[in-house]
């Protein structure tokens, strides 16, 4: 295959320009375009259902896009491209009946240039069940196996589709140490989720992905600098959206009155003279579930639809 | 991109693995062919059903009763035969009971066949005169008829199931999404799948053959690496249209009734249990489409009849022929999970 160069001054590392995939009339992923720097570890956050998966088997050469570009270093992805990236599906099963180290060696025998095995065993901590059936692992020993195997071919640039769901906290964490410590080698991460405490623990870029369509991006901290100031105020609905000074945000959502605040104290004082109950009042910085819920009038994790 | 032995191998010893370590399935697979056979060993181990079967030389290959009254007796079966040396054979393994030449007005008897000494009595009736021969030979036990047909039948679900419905499992289960996102290839891939199930059906089929020899007294006069030969071709036959069969199905309930589909038929129709000679000129015609017909029958003919590679050339041609179309026709059609790469 031809590999066309598009670009000759620093590339990143993933370019997208206009990606596109439907199921029949459902559209899954609508004209996102993005940029991936090397060494980054770069999110796409959003709910169940927003295309996020989509557009990562798209990026990884499993599904083609109906329209749009992918381009890898400066050139059109190709199948050479594809296989040397590292991938953890969201769901994956292996051959049945392998032990951990059988199914780490069958997968390095894909590999001209393999990891070393012991290496990757001591990185991602297999070393106390080598010899278990995967089958019999736990969730979070499962991911870790998952991992290595993403990581047998030594892969620049490595896919992480939801990685830390359905693990408990304890497991996430770990997660979130190792992945930590791969991003600290220096390669890049292109990692999926709907945490978004997870997307602020890991991610330095990201974009929110809402019914295909990107609704925000850049850095956790800049969205949020750049949509809350202050902080924000939550109560139970009183049934009424009090008169506050300006500059406040008053709105309400599921049964909650939300205040984005430049001045607590100023805020609190309005609320006691219009004789708002302040039981149940909580004060918090805004994360980006807030800036989701700001931006599309629904929570991450509550929103569902018919593809991911 | 170029085969890889090291993926290829890689895959196979995965493959060879999961099943060797499955020990229910295995223990099944080489079970379930030896309760058949020792089953119709024991049916079948009395004295032979009170029917008899004469064959007709003659050049046409279908019969005429009007030809000659013999032929409207009541209670015998008229099979016509255009070659006489098979319907020799058949007479010495006591296949048939008796031969009849009405043109030159002779017949042949295996003097050691009961039935026929039946038989040539109730001819001889309505046939005075006529010039008699003999042939002798070992007679053939229904076990030794049915042994090939199970085994045939064995390695055809073992093939059909065992490639066809793991397949469509992996595919489905997402194990080829993930072989999909390494250089693994589908020909490296599909061809570890071939020659494991190939190994293991022989494996087994193998195992049951000596069982069977070693406890009922196989009739094999025909040569082991022949037979061999005809395992191989058959199996991969089957192999290869389970591969079609599966080649892009996302179901598995869709699979396993296509697999019923394929099997049932020619598990009836493929001459299993009963010879095909003498059936319905559109069931023989039929039966020749099912790679199990040309199995059994060509491991009948070596087994039984001592037959050559000469002999089963035919056979042993149309099982390599459907070999290479279906495999091709499963390599054209093959999907892993997604159509990106």
């Amino acid at each position: 295959m031809s590999v066309a160069k598009v670009s000759s001054a620093m590339p990143a590392v993933l370019a997208v320009s206009q990606l596109c995939k439907s199921y029949g009339a459902l559209k899954a992923v609508n004209n996102l375009s993005f940029n991936v720097q090397a060494g980054q570890c770069f999110g796409l956050l959003g709910p169940n259902g927003a295309g996020k998966t989509t557009t990562l088997e798209m990026l990884e050469g499993i599904i083609k896009p109906d329209s749009g570009q992918i381009f890898y270093h400066g050139e059109i992805a190709s199948r050479q491209h594809f296989q040397q990236l590292g991938v953890q599906f969201q769901q994956t099963a292996l051959q049945d009946f392998l032990t951990v180290e059988e199914t780490l060696r069958m997968f390095a025998a894909f590999y001209p240039e393999p990891a070393d095995i012991q290496e990757l065993i001591r990185l991602c901590d297999l070393g106390d069940f080598l010899t278990q059936d995967h089958k019999k692992l736990s969730g979070g020993q499962r991911q870790r196996l998952l991992l290595a195997l993403a990581l047998v071919n030594q892969p620049q640039i490595l896919f992480l589709d939801e990685p830390t769901t359905g693990l408990d906290p304890h497991a996430r964490r770990n997660f979130w140490t190792l992945i930590k410590q791969i991003k600290q080698q220096g390669r890049t991460i292109i990692l999926t989720t709907h945490y978004m405490d997870e997307a602020e623990q890991l991610c330095d870029d990201l974009i929110i992905v809402d019914k295909g369509q990107i609704i925000a991006q850049g850095s956790p901290q800049a969205l949020l600098r750049e949509h809350f100031e202050g902080a924000l105020l939550q109560l139970p609905d009183p049934g009424f959206i009090p008169l506050l000074p300006d500059g406040h945000h008053a709105s309400i959502q599921t049964d909650q009155l939300c205040i984005q605040t430049p001045d607590v104290q100023q805020s609190i004082q309005a609320l006691l003279q219009q004789q708002v109950p302040l039981q149940g009042l909580l004060v918090k910085s805004a994360t980006l579930d807030d800036l989701f819920l700001k931006l599309t009038g629904h929570a991450l994790s509550g929103a569902n639809s018919e593809a991911e | 991109m170029m085969f890889s032995f090291r993926r290829f191998i890689a895959v196979l010893k995965a493959r060879n693995l999961e099943f060797w370590r499955d020990r229910a399935a295995l223990g099944w697979n080489l079970l379930f062919p030896f309760l058949l056979v020792a089953g119709f060993a024991f049916v079948f181990s009395g004295e032979p059903k009170a029917e008899y079967k004469v064959g007709v030389l003659q050049q046409s290959a279908a019969l005429d009763r009007a030809q000659h009254p013999l032929l409207t007796t009541r209670f015998v079966e008229f099979v016509p035969y255009q070659s006489e040396a098979l319907a020799r054979q058949r007479l010495a393994h006591h296949q048939i009971d008796l031969v009849l030449d009405l043109t030159a007005k002779r017949y042949v008897v295996n003097p050691d066949s009961a039935k026929g000494y039946l038989v040539e009595k109730i001819l001889l009736q309505q046939w005075p005169g006529a010039t008699r021969e003999e042939v002798t030979g070992q007679a053939i036990r229904y076990v030794d008829f049915v042994l090939p047909g199970i085994l045939g039948m064995n390695m055809m679900f073992s093939c059909l199931f065992g490639v066809g419905y793991v397949l469509v499992r992996y595919r489905k289960n997402s194990v080829l999404k993930r072989l999909q996102a390494t250089p693994l290839t589908a020909l490296e891939f599909v061809g570890a799948q071939v020659v494991s199930r190939l190994a293991i059906v022989l494996a087994i089929a193998g195992v049951v053959f000596v069982s069977c020899q070693q406890l009922f007294g196989l009739m094999m006069l025909g040569s082991y690496l022949l037979l061999l030969l005809v395992a191989a071709l058959g199996a991969l036959s089957m192999i290869a249209l389970a591969l079609l069969i599966a080649s892009r199905l996302q179901s598995e309930e869709l699979t396993g009734g296509l697999l019923n589909l394929t099997s049932w038929p020619m598990m009836i129709l493929s001459g299993v249990w009963f010879s095909l000679e003498g059936a319905p000129d559109a069931v023989q015609w039929f039966a020749q489409l099912f790679p199990l017909t040309h199995l059994v029958s060509a491991a009948r003919a070596v087994m039984l009849d001592g037959a050559g590679f000469a002999e089963i050339s035919v056979q042993l041609s149309v099982m390599a022929t459907m070999s290479l179309i279906f495999l091709a026709m499963a390599a054209a059609l093959f999907r892993w999970a997604g159509d990106g790469r």
